[in-house]
């Protein structure tokens, strides 16, 4: 009656399909469940390893220098250096040419909309002729009903970092985009297909009219910056012609959610699941599981009301943190909600933040603590399920957003994780 | 002597606008200094209730009566400040049968239309209410968004000449022998509009009057010229939900309690509050029970408050004041009734009154009082027209929703527009220019935000007031960068940078109080954003940091004009990586 697989992931995040991906590898059947749209379209699409310490020290210029340095729980520690190396290689493997940064352990430093730079170990090729760490004088592009990016804004920014090159913004309108609340997605659309758009005296296609609108501002620099919004399913394709067009390097700003490099991302580890055979069901949520002698037996998926058993020998969990709801709370407790797995954290809730936004905030870190094998452990330090592994945000010791250290920990865990569950199966 | 001003005005709470704007409509020459924004203090700290009068109906029915006299001129001068909800005193079955009926007599004789509703019917118009509601009385409560009621009074003030200055704080008065004339201000970034990081000064600007309205802060006003005003600062919490639970104020019918009440303010609704005494209204505790106890108590009146969503938290410290001897000691107790001070009466010394106590729905009366008194002391013969004259953004309401185009807005976009520019839509959305949508909670865009920053300067906090951007449900989370985005054309990175900063800061202060549940899963988010995503806590522009660019990735160079080609991969493939040693 029940569902059966070898390897079950619940989570469809990067750590769960990384996890997924790994176990695959075994020539396991796998199965991957995912409930809610993954966290990803909030991402960057940036692959950070480690930017910074946990004490704050940073930006870092190499990551794997300081790597067994970490303090015992964190992730990373728990994983060890070897498996990072390996998980990134993996992660190299299966983002195949569209991402860069491997050549290299150093960090590269990748302009965000903002202006600051940020440190990150692999970030998409699209992002790559940008780099703040390659000097070369640069324009930035916004458009004028984008207010997410003000190029002016954030090319001010981007020098007060001290770049070593020069770098200007320019705000100007999209060709093709009348309304003021058009999406992203909207944009990269008109440029996928390259539509026709009026602009003003007739009409013309999309991309040799933004091509021109830019190029009457260009003053001799050698790469142009713009709003992730270059292509959804033609990004490559759109950002060579305008490369061509205009002459010069054409690169993406990594910006806020919706973020396309996110959904670039997804689409591409998605893909990459259906080519390795895994089984992905989407939409529902798993809500309770079953167990007998400290192994799970099934887990219970609610398919539109009906109660579904789906069972398997191994399990990942892969939820996600806070943000997720993998790690979920109340007013008096930190919880994971699905097996209630053991949360580390202060009863007392006003000692969960720090009064700084920017402090060391303990809520950053909650979420579950692990064995070397990556399973979850109860208080006293024993396994909750022999069956059980976990990956990704869901995990504690570590504050993502501090570290920048997110995409690492979820490809570092979720490859491993998947790795011993796939190894495991009888 | 020849003084820089007629009339200077202490604080920018809703008394010292409302004096302002009261006393330059009589064509007094009027100067108001404030330390923070306008309604930095008290004003941008309560409830937003427009008291019908039924709250005081039965304690104190003077009281009663001018709320309910105010509460009808406001409706009509400041119509865009005003949503007519309704209000109700709900009675669960363990409150008092006779408080109930003390309430609704209270009601009639202070003129407050008022009828009973049987727990049914109250249920009919609120469906959230506990199923055992015994029953209910309606009175015109209303909701008033304090903020813009503040700064449409200074605004008007202006237009009749005078100075209003933000970001001056008072940091001495001007005594000689028994005579006031004047104060010592410090500039945060120099007279007008406030700009970050632009180093402040100080202004010595003396007056023939000066009226302290800094109402929980007049003692310490007072403190500087050695008058004793004993003011006694009462702190009340309140909490803030992510829906509007109830469409009506909800009062519990009972003779006093703490979290006794449901003000349903814009998108959200407020809860409150507690009343404790503090010594300084600058300092005191936020603490977790107080919080607790809203979401508690008030779910005995509507049980889903229970696990719903709050955004934040905030406390106000109201200005109470009662006549020396009075000796009364629960602050529950002391009269809301405001006090006109006259130094020279009172102490001798000449130059200045002080104003305490009071609350906001009678906030023009009390400006009116006051005004007449200042004219009286000045012998300036004039009368009021505040109860006349609309505030601007009031004026011809009715005939605004049909001469309005939508300016190309979406309609909910345009709707929520118009509720908070009122008259003033449309000079502020006709624009030529691209006008996108900048705080999607609120829906709040470019234009509005552009005339904020007009008004108030490179303060994103003064911004935030006037136009509710990141005050809903993300919390800024989502809005903060591009609020400050629209400071570029006008002020450099640094300033804009500065200002995204303390915008930043200002939002999280409250939401620490609303972190679990869905909301702690809100702020992991903004937090991860602007962390990681923008990196603004690990920015070297803000650290200083000089850095070593050479010494990071270099990017992979290859003959396409530096677009990184790929490291070698078994053929472009997966990788098999067995690796069972660990």
């Amino acid at each position: 009656m029940a569902i059966t697989d070898d390897v079950l992931v619940i989570g469809g995040g990067l750590a769960g399909v990384t996890a997924a991906l790994s176990a695959a590898e075994y020539d396991r059947q796998v199965r991957l469940i995912s409930y809610k749209q993954s966290t990803l379209r909030h991402a960057s699409g940036l692959i950070d390893v480690l930017g910074y310490t946990p004490e704050g020290e940073g930006p870092l210029e190499d990551p794997f220098a300081v790597l067994e340095d970490l303090p015992e729980g964190h992730p990373y520690e728990r994983v060890g250096t070897d498996a990072v190396r390996e998980a990134l290689l993996f992660f190299d493997a299966v983002a195949d040419d569209a991402y860069a940064g491997n050549h290299t352990d150093a960090n590269a430093l990748v302009p965000t909309s903002s202006g600051a730079v940020k440190p990150t170990a692999r970030y998409p090729v699209g992002v790559a002729p940008g780099l703040a760490s390659v000097p070369r004088d640069t324009l930035l592009v916004g458009f004028e009903r984008l207010p997410e990016f003000n190029a002016p804004l954030a090319a001010a920014h981007l020098g007060a970092t001290g770049v070593p090159f020069d770098v200007r913004g320019v705000t100007l309108d999209f060709p093709g985009i009348r309304r003021d609340d058009a999406k992203v997605i909207r944009y990269a659309h008109i440029l996928d297909y390259d539509e026709r758009v009026d602009i003003g005296h007739g009409e013309t296609a999309a991309r040799p009219a933004l091509a021109t609108t830019v190029s009457a501002h260009l003053e001799g620099e050698s790469r142009i910056g713009f709003p992730p919004v270059l292509g959804d399913d033609n990004h490559d394709v759109v950002r060579r012609d305008l490369e061509e067009r205009l002459g010069v390097d054409v690169f993406e700003v990594p910006s806020g959610p919706p973020s396309l490099p996110g959904l670039r991302l997804e689409d591409l580890l998605y893909e990459a699941l259906e080519e390795a055979g895994v089984r992905v069901t989407t939409g529902v949520e798993v809500v309770d599981y079953e167990s007998s002698n400290g192994h799970i037996d099934h887990v219970i998926v609610d398919r539109t009301g009906q109660r579904v058993p789906y069972q398997a020998e191994e399990y990942v969990l892969a939820t996600g943190g806070l943000v997720g709801k993998g790690i979920d709370s109340e007013r008096e407790r930190v919880f994971e909600p699905l097996f209630d797995c053991y949360v580390e954290h202060a009863g007392d809730r006003y000692e969960w933040f720090d009064g700084d936004a920017f402090g060391h905030h303990p809520f950053a870190r909650y979420g579950l603590t692990v064995d070397a094998e990556l399973r979850p452990q109860k208080a006293n330090g024993a396994i909750e399920f022999e069956n059980l592994r976990a990956a990704g945000s869901v995990l504690g010791g570590y504050d993502f957003a501090a570290e920048k250290s997110g995409s690492g920990v979820s490809i570092a865990t979720g490859f491993v994780a998947g790795a011993r569950a796939g190894e495991v199966v009888k | 002597m020849a003084y820089d001003t007629t009339v200077l005005v202490l604080g920018g709470g809703s008394t010292g606008c409302g004096i302002a704007r009261d006393l330059a409509m009589r064509g007094v020459e009027v100067t108001l200094v404030e330390r923070g924004n306008l309604t930095h203090g008290t004003t941008g700290r309560m409830h937003g209730l427009l008291h019908s009068g039924g709250r005081y109906a039965v304690s104190d029915q003077a009281s009663a009566r001018e709320c309910i006299d105010e509460n009808i001129i406001l409706r009509d001068i400041a119509g865009h400040c005003v949503e007519m909800t309704g209000g109700l005193f709900v009675q669960r079955p363990e409150d008092p049968d006779d408080y109930f009926q003390q309430k609704l007599s209270g009601c009639k004789e202070c003129d407050i239309p008022a009828r009973v509703l049987s727990g049914g019917e109250a249920r009919e118009i609120e469906p959230y209410l506990a199923k055992d509601i015994k029953r209910a009385i309606e009175v015109p409560d209303g909701a008033i968004d304090p903020f813009r009621l503040c700064v449409a009074n200074a605004i008007d003030a202006e237009r009749h000449g005078a100075r209003i200055e933000t970001h001056a704080e008072v940091i001495d008065l001007l005594r000689d022998g028994d005579d006031i004339y004047g104060v010592t201000v410090r500039h945060d970034s120099g007279p007008g509009k406030r700009t970050h990081k632009t180093p402040g000064t100080t202004e010595d600007i003396t007056a023939e009057y000066v009226v302290n309205a800094t109402g929980a802060w007049a003692g310490q006003i007072g403190d500087m010229a050695d008058l004793e005003v004993a003011v006694r600062p009462s702190k009340g919490v309140m909490t803030i939900m992510n829906v509007r639970q109830v469409d009506t104020v909800i009062n519990r019918c009972r003779p006093k309690g703490d979290a006794d009440i449901i003000v349903p303010h814009e998108t959200t609704a407020i809860l409150g509050t507690t009343d404790e005494e503090v010594s300084d209204p600058d300092d005191y505790p936020e603490e977790q029970w107080e919080v607790d106890m809203m979401i508690d108590t008030l779910s005995e009146l509507v049980p889903i408050l229970r696990d719903a969503r709050t955004i934040r938290s905030f406390w106000g410290v109201r200005p109470l004041y009662e006549p020396p001897g009075t000796g009364t000691e629960d602050p529950t107790d002391i009269t809301r009734d405001f006090f006109l001070l006259d130094h020279a009466e009172r102490d001798g010394v000449t130059g200045m009154a002080s104003i305490v106590g009071g609350k906001l729905t009678t906030y023009r009366l009390m400006a009116e009082q006051i005004a007449d008194h200042v004219c009286a002391q000045l012998g300036h013969q004039a009368s009021c027209a505040t109860a006349d004259e609309p505030l601007p953004g009031s004026e011809n309401l009715e005939t605004l929703e049909t001469a309005m185009d939508d300016f190309g807005l979406r309609s909910p976009v345009a709707r929520r527009s118009k509720q908070r520019l009122g008259s003033r839509s449309q000079e502020v959305l006709d624009t030529n220019e691209p006008n996108p949508v900048i705080c999607n909670c609120e829906s709040v865009t470019r234009a509005e935000i552009r005339d904020a920053i007009e008004q108030s300067g490179s303060d994103l906090n003064a911004v935030r007031i006037r136009t509710r951007a990141s005050m809903g449900n993300c919390q800024g989370g989502f809005c903060t960068h591009q609020i400050a985005n629209e400071l570029a054309d006008e002020y450099d990175e640094p300033t804009a940078r500065a200002a995204y900063d303390e915008l930043l800061q200002e939002r999280w202060k409250g939401q620490r109080h609303a972190l679990w549940g869905e909301q702690l899963s809100q702020a992991m988010l903004s937090y991860a954003l602007h962390a990681t995503t923008f990196n603004a806590d690990g920015d070297v522009a803000r650290s200083g940091t000089s850095l070593d660019f050479a010494a990071f990735d270099g990017g992979q160079s290859d003959s396409d004009g530096g677009t990184p080609g790929r490291a070698t991969t078994d053929g472009g493939k997966r990788v098999g990586t067995r690796g069972g040693d660990r």
